[in-house]
């Protein structure tokens, strides 16, 4: 059978998909064993083989809850926001590169579901319209404490958003493109000296931009220490209060998807995407010593890139809920003043440290 | 690249050079790539797919679940004690305040976005250019500063 290219791009797209999908709904659970881990408990082990089997059984919980509407509330907009919330969390993972290209034959298949010349602005414009879910499901609870919670979100995105997009500037000085695959290509090294190829990360050449990046990244998705939104000490639990059944699991879902692309976007940025350390040189021993054909070993270097892109999302993740419990909530005002008054100059002041390493020819 | 100096008068000289050219001819220098619009087709793919997942989540959940409720109930939540009034009250203007500089902020940051993907082409002269407008920028906003836009704990 033949099958057009724009069918197994659409297969891409289906797998990633439900990649992401799998990776929100094992990241409550991972999120649950490390808090556990980190606290000296036991953590979720009925549901299956080590509780293996919990995020399936808070699924069907959260299908058979039942759907309240509070008094007063603006129903169509109730529904609208944690749909948009949702779509806008699913629609942002498939213009990352997973992968290099598979060859099969005449079938090349490449690991990157869209692959667009905009690749970052578009994952950026998605994240910045999630604000809005929570904006407009807040609003329409009709509850103060929702309210609190959806304008403390928004005015912290917005915030948090300028810092983020000055510190990807840096980035894109030195890349010359948008693309997220082309600036994964640019990380590879052919230098003879082995480590070089490490060295040939970004996060080598931009380490302040990556702080500053990671930092707005724990902001825009509203993980501790910046998770004022839902702080449940102050907002019972913020803008998703009054919110029951699958219209607050989709809210859930939209958070951990969010950290999933921010962890994806932060491993393609600045530590290498699906580049690892020794590539060219286990394809030669695979090629010379092993007696492979050279496409056979290079589909063998993808598909050890995927895993290794993968593993460095999953720490990222694991990084993400390590902090949680580790660090306690800033107060609203010190995090509007260290998005201001700290990360928005550091983020200028980097772009001029870049340029000016550019344009003296420091950094190539 | 140049590895030029870029001493005081040359950087005036620069200048004069920069106000005569025409900034939006030199920002519109994209490197050439064979992209094609159909690239983005799959977008709507994706777009379908998360439209359908949502779309199931909320019917299922909407037909499964149970449906009881009663004035109380259906109050909204502050913390047990009887709902007092409207939640559409008005918010402390800072949050406002807050809008409308990133409003300003953020055109700031799309109009580097061509300058920064353009960078090497550009040469000295666009650097010498975002350097006066990275000045201005920082002008405004050391401004709204000492306003106090950020005096949270105040009025």
């Amino acid at each position: 059978m033949d099958f057009p290219p724009l069918a197994w791009q659409g297969l891409v797209v289906l797998v990633v998909f439900g990649v992401s999908l799998l990776i929100a709904t094992y990241s409550t659970y991972a999120e649950r064993v490390i808090a556990a881990f980190l606290q000296d408990r036991v953590g979720p082990d009925r549901a299956g083989p080590f509780g293996l089997l919990q995020p399936l059984a808070d699924a069907v919980k959260l299908f058979t809850k039942e759907e309240f509407f509070p008094a007063g509330a603006n129903r169509a907009l109730f529904v609208f926001g944690p749909c948009l919330a949702m779509v806008t969390a699913l629609m942002s993972s498939a213009v990352i590169p997973f992968g290099n290209v598979l060859q099969f034959g005449e079938t090349a298949i490449h690991l990157q579901g869209i692959e667009i010349n905009v690749g970052m602005l578009y994952v950026f414009g998605m994240v910045s319209l999630g604000v809005y879910g929570i904006m407009i499901g807040g609003w329409a609870s009709n509850n103060k404490f929702s309210l609190l919670g959806a304008i403390r979100a928004a005015s912290q995105n917005i915030s948090y958003e300028i810092a983020m997009g000055l510190a990807l500037i840096a980035v894109l000085m030195m890349s010359g493109t948008l693309s997220l695959r082309e600036i994964t290509f640019q990380q590879v090294s052919d230098a003879p000296f082995v480590w070089q190829d490490i060295f040939n990360w970004n996060v080598m050449k931009q380490p302040l931009g990556f702080i500053i990046f990671i930092v707005c990244a724990f902001a825009e998705t509203n993980r501790t220490p910046f998770d004022l939104p839902e702080c449940e000490t102050e907002l019972i639990g913020g803008y998703h209060t009054e919110y029951s059944s699958m219209k607050m699991g989709l809210y859930l879902f939209a958070e951990y998807i969010n950290v999933f692309v921010a962890s994806a976007v932060m491993s393609v940025l600045y530590f290498g995407g699906f580049n690892f350390p020794f590539q060219a040189e286990l394809r030669n021993w695979l090629v010379s010593s092993q007696g492979l054909e050279l496409v056979t070993a290079q589909n063998i270097i993808t598909i050890l890139g995927l895993v290794g892109l993968f593993a460095k999302i999953f720490s990222f993740i694991f990084f993400f809920m390590w902090v949680r419990w580790t660090l306690p909530r800033f107060r609203y005002d010190q995090l509007m003043r260290l998005g201001w008054t700290i990360l928005i100059p550091l983020a200028i002041f980097n772009i001029m440290l870049t340029g000016g390493l550019i344009t003296f020819g420091v950094i190539k | 690249m140049r590895p030029k100096p870029v001493g005081a008068t040359f950087a005036l000289q620069r200048l004069l050079v920069l106000l005569r050219s025409n900034l939006t001819a030199m920002l519109l220098v994209l490197p050439a790539a064979n992209y094609q619009p159909s690239d983005y087709l799959p977008i709507l793919i994706q777009f379908g797919l998360a439209l359908a997942f949502v779309a199931f989540a909320m019917i299922v959940s909407h037909l499964v679940g149970p449906k009881r409720n009663s004035t109380v109930k259906d109050a909204s939540f502050e913390c047990g004690i009887e709902s007092v009034g409207n939640a559409r009250t008005p918010i402390s203007v800072k949050y406002f305040l807050t809008a409308i500089v990133f409003v300003l902020f953020d055109v700031e940051v799309i109009f580097m976005y061509p300058w920064a993907v353009n960078f090497r082409a550009l040469g000295n002269d666009g650097f010498i250019a975002m350097i006066l407008f990275m000045f201005f920028l920082l002008a405004g906003f050391a401004y709204i500063i000492k306003k106090g836009i950020l005096r949270w704990n105040e009025a």
